[in-house]
């Protein structure tokens, strides 16, 4: 693996300097076994505003860069399960980074609301939106959550994984796989 | 087509002290099929007169669902999709992609390899640069001419790419662990000749543009974007370092063999159109450095780390962020494996969607034709910001 | 009219020898027409560039009459559709259509503007804009090469050539039934309303075979008419 300048934070020291800071907040060390070995945090939702204001403002982090939020959908098979927001820091100030926050929501239909970085953090406020539109996870304080990429009046969050798409495979010149069997339905049903 | 409800525009009109009945706002919906929105990008604009009042960005007319589509193929099988995601960089995407694998499973790449990515990741940036100034150029109304050299220097290097990779723009050439084929002797000494004639073409383009009246007035003062705006919208690229913040993710993180090459990083004042203009012009400079270095030094050996296995592969559990200096600015991708074949997750941190946050900022106050040149001078492609 | 169409190619010859070119009228109607197409400056995606880069120096559309890219659609009679349609801009590009006057004509260029190419199993893709309008000349690849547009320009302007003034082909502005304008579909729910226009597209009746897909439906090996 090729040589890194700015090195992975040490998340125990962050967690320890963000029990201090803020009070009361509960994080959570999730490991990553992979060689990269980017350990991200877990950090509930009622004080992640506080939390990420501590990460920016502090003077030794000083993480004013949002580089990446992306939603991920956890679906369980008991129908459960949650959705999930991955803030990637950096600190162009600093040169180090990046710092993985996670946040999680309850459940996957009704309490699926977190609170918006985009106040802390301008970078975020499109990445929101768009996690919005295709994960459908509602961020509280969001100074504009609209749909991104989907039109007004669509229904669902296709980025989720039990999204079913419309089939309108009627016909492929080149099709294979899944496709091709979706294109064979319509046929037999056109034949029929 | 307005997204502005007529109670919203009326209570805007009455804060600007038009509630004299005779409106004089007007609406206007630039783009998706617009000759200067650099494919199917629309603004929602509200004009008072000439002057902006307010724009909206409306994304989604190019959204293909990469990331949604790449959930459904394997790690390999997402390769070329990358070349489409900001077509006029095939390469550098491709970089982006196989670092954040080479990341989530350790894969180590060859020295050779190494090099032949910084020669066409540098290739890239140049095209790209070249072409951008010449859009540019082409938005102020200088119809043809910088966008026929820019073309031109393009062709050169497409050539370079289409007889090393076998495509002109979707390269699909970098694989986990190294490259996917080798370069000949032949092919070196030919791209070393184009970058050995690439300053000629510089120094004839600048002489063409860069003290011409009509673009300094057209570009100076225009489309300003402070420092700490810049940084807390997340710009990254040539417009964050034209407004003067030394973040250039080649020398930060110094991926792949970067730390070993000697180059600057050119860094704006003002931050205004004109800023960015230079800088792409002195990064062209930079890159040719760092290409005649890699070209000097460039070792013998595999280009392809033999332990990899591409096909059938399967990561184990875990995630991997990781984000390379693409033309654009930091391009970024974040995967997240079950350990599967497929990625559970795949995700790309596009720099033209992210660029764009604070459009509407910089457009503020300014007439239409600058907005026209302010979107031209952020350089985004549809392809990566609807992705 | 009709018998003066069929002029004889000797004739034809001995006419241009002495200096006479075009003898009929619709000769000089298809003649002006084909050698002066003005397309609509349109791009989608990544194909865009390519058809760019075929206005440019090294390939020069401009030596076919079709280098005048037009940013209005009232002022273009050549739609080239150069890349990935999604639905939720498939509205647009058919407006656009509509807004051209007659007579007007489509390229689809690159394998996402006839089938949805490479992202064809995307939620957002449609998949052929010959679904919503008549489509001329398709140009497979991904993206075709600058010289494959340069031919599905030829090709568009010898169908054009072979186009009569009265008849079963002429020209669809000729004929006053035929509809010049078409169905823009709406927003729905999750898809277009409706996915395809029935009175422009069907799907064609072949046999999708698991053995030999590609056989068995239309041929995409270089440009052809549709
Ligand atoms: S056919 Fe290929 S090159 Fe053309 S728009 Fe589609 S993906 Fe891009």
């Amino acid at each position: 693996m090729s040589p890194e300048r700015s090195a992975n934070m040490d998340v125990e020291m962050v967690r320890a300097a963000l029990a201090a800071a803020v009070p009361g907040c509960q994080v959570e060390i999730i490991a990553n076994s992979r060689p990269a070995a980017q350990h991200s945090l877990l950090v509930d939702a009622e004080h992640a505003v506080a939390i990420a204001e501590f990460l920016r403002d502090d003077a030794a982090l000083r993480l004013d860069y949002c580089s990446n939020v992306t939603g991920i959908d956890w679906p369980m098979k008991d129908g459960g399960g949650y959705l999930e927001a991955v803030y990637h820091l950096y600190s162009m100030e600093k040169k180090h980074g990046p710092l993985v926050l996670r946040l999680r929501t309850l459940d996957r239909v009704a309490a699926v609301h977190l609170p918006s970085l985009a106040p802390v953090w301008r970078s975020a406020e499109l990445q929101e939106r768009e996690i919005f539109d295709l994960f459908g996870i509602q961020f509280d304080g969001h100074p504009d959550l609209r749909r991104l990429l989907m039109w007004e009046g669509f229904a669902g969050h296709p980025m989720r994984r039990d999204y079913v798409e419309p089939d309108d495979y009627e016909y492929e010149p080149t099709a294979h796989e899944t496709v091709l069997q979706k294109a064979q339905q319509h046929q037999r049903e056109a034949e029929r | 087509m307005t997204s502005m409800t007529t109670a919203e525009l009326e209570r805007q009109q009455a804060e600007m002290g038009f509630d004299d009945g005779a409106s004089h706002l007007l609406e206007v919906s630039m783009g998706p099929q617009h000759p200067s929105t650099h494919g199917v990008f629309r603004m929602d604009v509200v004009l008072d007169g000439e002057r902006i009042v307010k724009l909206k960005p409306v994304f989604g007319y190019l959204h293909r669902n990469h990331e949604k589509i790449a959930e459904s193929e394997t790690y390999l099988g997402s390769m070329p999709y990358t070349d489409r995601l900001d077509y006029l960089c095939s390469l550098t995407n491709n970089w982006g992609y196989a670092l954040a694998v080479e990341r989530l499973a350790g894969i180590t790449v060859p020295e050779r390899a190494e090099y032949l990515r910084v020669i066409v990741a540098e290739l890239t940036r140049l095209q790209n640069h070249a072409c951008l100034i010449g859009f540019l150029l082409q938005d102020m109304g200088a119809s043809g001419t910088p966008l026929m050299y820019a073309f031109r220097e393009r062709e050169t290097i497409l050539d370079l790419f289409e007889s090393l990779t076998g495509a002109r723009m979707m390269c699909n050439y970098l694989r986990f662990g190294g490259c996917r084929v080798d370069a000949t002797p032949e092919w070196l000494r030919q791209a070393q000749q184009a970058v050995e004639a690439f300053p000629k073409f510089l120094d004839e383009y600048e002489q063409l543009l860069t003290g011409n009246e009509i673009l300094v007035a057209r570009t100076q003062g225009v489309g300003l974007l402070p420092k700490d705006m810049a940084v807390q919208a997340g710009i990254t690229g040539p417009t964050l370092r034209a407004s003067g913040i030394n973040y250039d993710v080649r020398k930060v993180d110094g991926y792949g063999i970067y730390d070993r090459f000697a180059f600057r990083v050119p860094l704006g004042e003002h931050g205004d159109v004109f800023d960015r203009y230079m800088i792409r012009l002195l990064e062209m400079r930079e890159s040719i450095a760092i290409l005649r270095q890699a070209l000097r030094e460039i070792p013998a050996g595999p280009v392809q780390d033999a332990r990899t296995k591409l096909r059938g592969f399967r990561p184990k559990p875990g995630e991997a962020y990781a984000r390379i200096e693409s033309p654009k600015g930091e391009l970024g991708f974040y995967l997240v494996s079950d350990g599967s074949a497929n990625p559970y997750r795949y995700r790309v941190r596009p720099p033209s969607l992210i660029n764009l946050t604070v459009l509407e900022e910089m457009c503020l106050g300014r007439n239409v034709a600058d907005v026209v040149v302010t979107l031209g001078s952020i350089d985004i492609v549809m392809g990566e910001v609807d992705r | 009219m009709r018998g003066i169409l069929a002029v004889d190619a000797q004739l034809k010859t001995e006419l241009q020898r002495q200096g006479i070119f075009a003898t009929t009228l619709q000769e000089l109607y298809n003649w002006g027409r084909k050698n002066s197409l003005w397309p609509l400056n349109f791009g989608l995606a990544c194909c865009a560039i390519e058809m760019i880069a075929s206005t440019m120096a090294r390939y020069d559309l401009a030596r076919f009459g079709a280098e005048v890219f037009r940013p209005s659609p009232r002022q273009a009679d050549l739609m080239i559709v150069a890349g990935t349609v999604t639905k939720k801009m498939a509205p647009q590009v058919v407006r656009l259509y509509n807004q051209m006057p007659e007579p007007k004509y489509v390229i689809a260029m690159g394998a996402c503007a006839i089938s949805g190419g490479p992202f064809k199993q995307g939620y957002n893709v449609l998949k052929g804009i010959d679904r919503f309008i008549p489509v001329d000349v398709y140009i497979p690849g991904c993206p075709p090469r600058p010289e494959a547009l340069i031919d599905a320009l030829l090709t568009l302007q010898k169908k054009i050539d072979a186009q009569t003034l009265t008849g079963p082909n002429q020209p669809r502005c000729a004929d006053a039934a035929a509809p010049s304008e078409f169905l823009v579909p709406q927003f729905g729910a999750h898809d277009l309303e409706p996915p395809q226009n029935p009175a422009v597209w069907h799907p064609p009746l072949v046999q999708i075979a698991p053995a030999q897909p590609v056989a068995a439906t239309q041929s995409t090996a270089g440009a052809h008419e549709s």
